[in-house]
């Protein structure tokens, strides 16, 4: 302790006990804000309406109303189709954590079983979006990078950023990030227009082009960062902090020690 | 004489027979410098210049400004098959083909990111410490004149590669234009040769940012060098320096080892960023065409207080005479820079006409003992930082969970009560900073030396301060306000009153300051 508390007053203290500071609480948020894997569900097709029936009320009812009519909080789900609630039960928006603005992605509460007896439920009460099948999104095969890109660019890119890394919008409500997110659910989301998302019908965008979204959206997310760093893909913010914090900082650094006498 | 010496000297002789360059590089080369680090703000920005004229030199070897429409075929899969402009599609070969051509595009962004930083770092350090003042107001005023240039130089090369993220910068450009009442829609369809964004607009911009604009650079620049050559550098106070000597080192060898040397500094940082750190992913923008756009779109940083004001402007309009004046543009986009540029640019006449100071000054004023000037610099700064917030809104409210309205409104109230209040506890610091000085000066520093005195009373040793410390904490002088009195000699009243009072009020709160210690002061304590 006595050795450490001869260098107190230490011209480099200061700066150096700074970092350490700012590297403790970085570490300290970042893993106590780890993000929660999605666990990778896969589709079952065995749902019984009436199973769907009971966790529909256990789970859904005090919201969405006893035979999801809706209610006061949360909207009616006659029509919205299997696709819809195999979006937001399957990414976990669905059961909402809070009243927030949005409902946000985190850990499912159903399993996949669960939800798919959920989705048959609610797609026995009107006819509405299927859940697409697995043959219906071979993107890989029946995608085009190019033409997904100039698609997404002209549908999406305004509210999900131009590589997809997700944007603000009026009010605290967000459209999220789409990396990371499996190709049903980008798909399901274009078909329902979950939140404040607009349905992109097949009229408007056809089945083949959706599937070209998506190989586009799987190749930037697989994209290294050609550059370097990303700094996060969101644009000249963060390029201008680097250049100010780290550019001029090492500079302004350099500068002190290039202007001090030497002894 | 060594063989070697001998030839040099012959060298030498030859070129000074036929030049007489001899007694000039005598006396320029043993020029002396003072040393601070501040100093070498103004040298960053000279520097990255350099490095931006080069590393563009190098991107002009490929690049294509044109609109023309061409079939992007390159190696950048995602992009392939796609209808771009010439321009685009060069950059991204540039990008991807050219050997070292993204390294060198990344340098180039960079470089132009702190040398825009650099010169805000300069300009404040100039303001701060007074450097402004007679006899150097008319180098103030090329700085501000360097900055603007600056500010518009790297818009139009954020412009040229003619991605999304650029064409929509020039949307915006377009629609500031535009808002100038009456003349506004000629002037775009004059720049633009037509309606936008049009075939002209790109190829045009090209030449203004590599030939125009560098060249009113380096002309504006070896001037504003001049002027520091011919004016010499100002000094901090200190035992020794004085408003007619400089104290420091000789540009020769000295400065030319410290220079050259910082030149490849700065270099090095900027390749260094540029080779970690991305900047201006133009292949994930993709190619721009009007119709679309991304969140998130910002300039860089130098116009983003710009976008920020822009951002926070409400909505208003009027119809007058089948012409529409948008204030909301007009206001945040014209007018306000208009002020706060010509403002910055006439400070110096400004506070020599309130201050009623037209003395030469060489020796520079630390920041708190000019709290007035000081707490100034502040307010515009916070001014300009609360609109800088404005202008990335959609990133901080993504990236700090707070919604866009909450930070529009926030600026939108912050614009016009952060500042005086920045104003108020800056001055009231620099007042403090006054006040620990002259404790300083009184009673030395503490020493961390605990005595317990035969009564049992502890006190804390202080151990008087160097003379030369003690000198440079009280070598600045406090003028008083100035006497401007309403009536004259014979009770009459002066001409321009209210200009008279403004004027007295400026002075009296320039003026506001924690006496010094004097010499009484330092007698007295020592009679205790």
């Amino acid at each position: 302790m006595k050795r450490l508390s001869r260098y107190r007053r230490h011209k480099a203290a200061a700066p150096l006990l700074l970092v350490i500071a700012l590297l403790a609480i970085g570490t300290t948020f970042s893993v106590a804000s780890a993000s929660v894997k999605q666990s990778s569900t896969t589709f079952a097709r065995t749902a019984a309406i009436d199973e769907g029936k009971q966790i529909f009320l256990k789970g859904c009812s005090s919201c969405h109303g006893l035979n999801a009519e809706g209610g006061a909080v949360a909207p009616s789900l006659i029509g919205v189709g299997a696709a819809s609630v195999d979006f937001q039960v399957g990414t976990g928006r669905m059961p909402m954590a809070d009243m927030s603005t949005q409902a946000m992605r985190k850990k499912p509460v159903y399993d996949a079983e669960e939800t798919a007896k959920l989705a048959a439920y609610v797609a026995s009460l009107a006819p509405g979006p299927a859940v697409p099948e697995d043959a219906v999104l071979n993107y890989e095969r029946d995608g085009s990078t190019a033409e997904g890109g100039e698609l997404f660019r002209n549908n999406c890119a305004m509210c999900h950023n131009f590589a997809g890394q997700g944007g603000a919008l009026t009010q605290g409500k967000y459209a999220p990030t789409l990396m990371g997110v499996e190709p049903k659910y980008i798909y399901e989301a274009m078909i329902t227009g979950p939140q404040s998302m607009p349905v992109f019908s097949d009229k408007t965008i056809t089945p083949a082009e959706k599937l070209s979204i998506i190989k586009w959206i799987k190749a930037a997310e697989a994209e290294p960062n050609l550059g370097g760093a990303s700094l996060g893909r969101v644009g000249p913010v963060t390029e201008g902090l680097l250049g100010w914090v780290l550019g001029l900082g090492l500079l302004i650094g350099v500068a002190v020690w290039l202007a001090t006498k030497a002894r | 004489m060594t063989n070697v010496e001998k030839k040099l000297g012959s060298v030498a002789n030859y070129v000074d027979e036929r030049t007489g360059a001899a007694a000039w590089m005598k006396k320029n080369l043993t020029k002396v410098f003072p040393d601070h680090w501040s100093f070498m703000l103004g040298e960053v920005c000279l520097y990255s210049f350099v490095i931006l004229l080069l590393s563009g030199t190098f991107l002009t070897f490929w690049f294509d400004p044109s609109q023309r429409e061409v079939t992007y075929e390159g190696s950048y899969a995602p992009l392939q098959g796609l209808k771009m402009s010439a321009a685009y599609a060069s950059t991204l070969h540039i990008s991807f083909e050219v050997r070292g051509g993204l390294l060198m595009r990344q340098i180039h962004h960079w470089a132009a990111i702190i040398f825009m930083a650099a010169i805000v770092g300069h300009l404040l350090r100039v303001f701060f410490t007074g450097a402004f003042r007679k006899p150097r107001e008319f180098n103030w005023i090329l700085g501000v004149g360097l900055l603007t240039l600056g500010i518009v130089e790297g818009f139009l090369g954020y412009s040229l590669p003619d991605d999304l993220l650029s064409g929509t910068g020039i949307r915006i450009a377009e629609a500031i234009i535009q808002a100038l009442p009456v003349v506004g829609s000629y002037l775009a369809f004059f720049a633009f040769d037509g309606a936008f964004p049009g075939e002209a607009f790109i190829p045009r911009i090209f030449t203004v940012h590599v030939l125009l604009l560098p060249g009113a650079f380096l002309a504006l620049i070896t001037i504003h060098l001049m002027l520091v050559w011919y004016q010499k550098h100002t000094q901090f106070p200190g035992p020794g320096r004085t408003e007619k000597n400089v104290v420091g080192y000789p540009l020769m060898p000295t400065y030319m080892a410290k220079a050259g040397g910082f030149f490849f500094i700065v270099f090095g940082v900027i390749a260094f960023l540029s080779a970690v750190a991305s900047i201006n992913p133009i292949w994930l923008y993709g190619p721009y065409t009007p119709g679309q756009i991304s969140a998130g779109s910002q300039p860089d940083w130098y116009m983003g207080w710009l976008d920020g004001l822009v951002r926070m402007a409400p909505p208003i309009e009027t119809h007058a005479f089948g012409h529409t004046i948008s204030w909301n543009i007009l206001i945040p986009g014209l007018i306000v820079p208009g002020i706060l540029f010509t403002g910055m640019a006439l400070y110096p006449f400004i506070e020599s006409w309130f201050t009623g100071d037209k003395r030469e000054h060489h020796l520079l004023d630390r920041p708190r003992n000019a709290p007035n000037r000081t707490a100034l610099g502040v307010m515009s700064l916070t001014f300009m930082m609360v609109s800088l917030i404005n202008g990335g809104n959609d990133i901080i409210a993504t990236h700090f969970d707070l919604t866009i309205n909450q930070i529009m409104w926030g600026t939108r109230f912050g614009i016009f009560i952060l500042p005086p209040i920045a104003f108020v506890i800056t001055k009231r610091l620099c007042l403090s900073l006054q006040r620990a000085d002259r404790d300083l000066v009184l009673h030395g520093t503490e020493t961390g030396r605990l005595l317990r005195l035969p009564h049992g009373e502890f006190v804390e040793v202080h151990a008087p301060i160097s003379p030369e410390k003690a000198w440079t904490l009280t070598s600045h002088e406090q003028l008083p306000a100035l006497e401007l009195t309403e009536t004259d000699a014979r009770g009459v009243r002066r001409p321009g009153a209210i200009k008279n009072k403004l004027r007295a009020r400026m002075s009296k709160a320039h003026a506001v300051s924690v006496p010094k210690v004097s010499a009484d002061d330092l007698k007295q304590i020592e009679h205790h």
